[in-house]
């Protein structure tokens, strides 16, 4: 607990001095939520009129879709963005240099440009060369928001993937080439799966980034979680208002739960790593990182194992970024 | 490549307004992510779990969902009203400041223990040492993270020019609607944008290095 470094156990006027801010601290935050559930209540957002609607089948289904169209998005650009980020991180660790740059110029410019503008430019091209480029029907949204989402969070996970391949002791590397390895092997039979292995905790972090930002797809009119919600509150009128309240407090229950589920397992797996006696360092914060950065395993904060700070500070290689 | 000369104008406004809104938005969940922070680290629990709360349930909710939510929802509820300038500036600030928290409680963390517990024997009170010992020497510890955060902040500003917020998203929205190319369209804002985040991060290299100290 961090608490315990600023202050010492209280003595008997702390005691009492805590003991007035609780209680002035809890009259407050409840004044709060008090002030704002009697706003609702007043404005009758906790009507039961307002609330049966989720008893209507149509609605049900509208929501079910939406977490469902969510959920397909959110595997399928999870998937991508993993390929896209092993096989980035592998190129920016090639020999030749042309394609070391062009793997570092790919995700410099896609971590650097806001998703959103990179989503609404593949789905404005996709509207306009529809016929050009062979797309049939009306995915037009599905593909701009899922390969928009591949793109930028591969950057991303490219980056996490070549810190994996920092926190790898050197040794390891020189002792694969001694035996004769040839450097795809000991890609894919040393660094990967280490790398993966060190990172899994962020890299499930950044997937809960990538959940988070398939509602992008409300700004785009693809008809996913959010977008679905709105549609829903947009049309549904109870006593003289739109249900937006209610829906929102659905919507965003489920994907404050979804979110949480998904950064529960980050934490899991990296408690786990931390108790398995492999020497393999886990990256230590799983916490949704907004973003990249602020997770670094390569600064001296970074992936402990048993608590001992990283000693690979001086494989850091010189470009890095941020 | 005529569009940015056509349009200068358009292009300059959003450029001023995209920086304009990052501008005031750090500034605001600067604020707000340290006084979270403050409550996250003090030895009165009820505030313990209310930073606590604050950074669970806006570090877990969509960006676009908090939008959603004061453009729509809150309007219902309370009277008084917000320009959609104010709002974007409200939604992005509490939402960054979740992760300001996280970052300067972490870089609290860092602090040897043994500044404080000293701190603590000269007979320094709670805000004391947080304010003169254990803060300026987290500022250092933190600031990588918080020019992350920053850039992630630019970038999201973009969803505030969906919402009809004067800034580069938003005109590229309004031009890309009057049938300009969106090759050419994309590559001009993502230059703006990549000014301000180069911007941000060269800054922050700059305080880095002035703020360096031997441990």
């Amino acid at each position: 607990m961090s608490s315990s470094v600023l202050y010492d156990a209280p003595g008997p006027k702390a005691r009492m001095r805590n003991r007035i801010y609780s209680v002035i601290g809890t009259v407050a935050i409840i004044g709060l939520l008090a002030f704002v559930i009697m706003r609702l209540a007043d404005r009758g957002h906790f009507a039961s009129e307002v609330w049966s609607t989720f008893n209507y089948a149509n609605v049900r289904i509208t929501i079910r879709d939406g977490i469902f169209t969510t959920l397909k998005v959110f595997a399928l650009a999870g998937v991508l963005s993993l390929v896209l980020g092993a096989l980035l991180a592998v190129a920016r660790a090639s020999d030749h240099r042309a394609i070391r740059w062009l793997a570092t110029g790919f995700i410099e410019l896609f971590r650097a440009i806001p998703l959103l503008i990179t989503i609404y430019a593949l789905w404005v091209l996709f509207l306009t060369y529809k016929s050009d480029l062979g797309i049939v029907g009306e995915n037009n949204g599905f593909w701009a928001l899922v390969i928009g989402l591949a793109v930028y969070n591969g950057a991303v996970q490219a980056e996490v993937l070549r810190a994996g391949f920092n926190a790898v002791p050197r040794g390891q590397v020189e002792a694969a080439y001694a035996l004769g390895l040839r450097k795809s092997q000991v890609m894919t039979m040393l660094l990967l799966p280490q790398a993966v292995r060190s990172m899994l905790p962020t890299i499930i972090s950044q997937l809960v980034v990538t959940l988070k930002d398939t509602s992008l797809g409300y700004i785009i009119t693809y008809a996913e979680l959010l977008y679905a919600g709105r549609q829903l509150a947009n049309t549904t009128l109870v006593n003289g208002q739109y249900i937006y309240v209610p829906v929102i407090m659905v919507v965003g229950t489920i994907y404050v739960a979804m979110c949480m589920a998904l950064s529960g397992l980050a934490t899991w797996v990296e408690k786990r790593g931390r108790r398995a006696k492999t020497g393999i360092a886990v990256a230590a914060a799983a916490e949704p990182a907004e973003a990249p950065g602020a997770l670094d395993p390569s600064d001296p904060k970074g992936p402990t194992a048993d608590g001992t700070q990283p000693t690979a500070k001086a494989d850091e290689p010189p470009g890095k970024t941020d | 490549m005529n569009v940015l000369l056509d349009h200068f104008a358009e292009f300059r406004e959003g450029f001023i307004g995209t920086v304009w809104l990052t501008v005031a938005s750090s500034v605001l969940a600067l604020f707000l992510g340290v006084v979270l922070a403050g409550f996250r680290v003090s030895p009165v629990p009820p505030l313990r779990f209310f930073g606590a709360a604050w950074v669970t349930l806006f570090r877990n909710t969509p960006l676009t969902l908090l939008f959603l939510t004061i453009w729509f929802a809150v309007p219902q509820v309370f009277d008084f009203g917000f320009d959609p300038w104010t709002k974007a500036l409200i939604v992005l600030s509490v939402y960054t400041s979740s992760f300001v928290c996280e970052a300067v409680r972490s870089g609290i963390n860092t602090v040897p223990i043994g500044q404080a517990e000293a701190a603590r024997s000269l007979g320094m009170t709670f805000f004391q040492t947080l304010g003169t010992i254990v803060l300026p020497q987290a500022v250092r510890t933190v600031l990588p993270p918080l020019s992350s955060i920053f850039i992630a902040l630019t970038k999201n500003s973009a969803i505030a020019g969906a919402f009809s917020v004067t800034e580069l998203f938003g005109w590229q929205k309004v031009l890309s609607d009057q049938g300009f190319a969106i090759a050419w369209l994309f590559l001009w804002v993502a230059l703006g944008y990549l000014v301000i985040t180069f911007t941000i991060s060269g800054l922050f290299r700059l305080l880095e290095r002035s703020l360096e100290v031997a441990r």
